[in-house]
């Protein structure tokens, strides 16, 4: 009993809630790396800005497709919610209309490929700055 | 602008910044984050190297 205590007491030490734990992975995920930014971690912040943004934006320039949200096929709706998880590139390539793909190049997949990874990797940069937001992490 | 990377390349471009994203967001220290990224580097690149030769054999 004084154990369960004692660990639900450290569980509540672990996360408390405070508002960089709410705002770093929210602006993380619309501008990747932005949630170590705001938290001064400049270097892990850039790094994870330029690998993401890079290696979205090389996606795009290999005729990738990019997924939108629909109720079809399984894969699709999966390919979207990677996609997803690059934020504000995929809302700016959205409302520029790119990412329509070509199937003329073969690399192409590569590129679609590229850009759900891109939102994959977003998504784990996210769960890091949340994790640095409530000190599980430095 | 259109971009025509080799299977090759783009498997390097990839593993280069997956690495990177890899070691910044799974090691605490930054010793440790240099590690685990060149760790998983090698990894993904002798993943290819591997998958690689399995396809040449399997072609024979």
């Amino acid at each position: 009993m004084a154990n369960s205590t004692a660990g639900k007491a450290k569980v509540a030490e672990a996360a408390p809630v405070n508002m960089m734990a709410v705002l770093a992975p929210a602006v993380g995920w619309l501008i990747p790396g932005a949630g170590h930014m705001i938290q001064k971690r400049w270097i892990r912040g850039l790094l994870l800005l330029v690998s993401i943004v890079t290696l979205f934006v090389l996606g795009l320039m290999m005729q990738g497709r990019i997924y939108r949200a629909n109720g079809g096929d399984i894969l699709d709706i999966l390919g979207f919610v990677g996609d997803l998880g690059a934020g504000g590139l995929y809302i700016v390539t959205l409302a520029l209309d790119w990412g329509q793909g070509a199937i003329a190049f073969a690399t192409a997949d590569y590129g679609t490929k590229f850009m759900i990874v891109a939102g994959l990797l977003n998504f784990i940069a996210v769960a890091d700055a949340y994790h640095i937001a409530i000190g599980k992490k430095q | 602008m259109t971009l025509q990377l080799n299977h090759f390349s783009a498997a390097v471009v990839f593993a280069l910044f997956a690495s990177i994203v890899f070691g910044i967001t799974h090691r605490e220290t930054t010793r440790e984050m240099v590690r685990y990224g060149l760790y998983c580097f090698a990894m993904f690149l002798g993943g290819v190297f591997v998958a690689g030769w399995a396809m040449w054999l399997l072609r024979r």
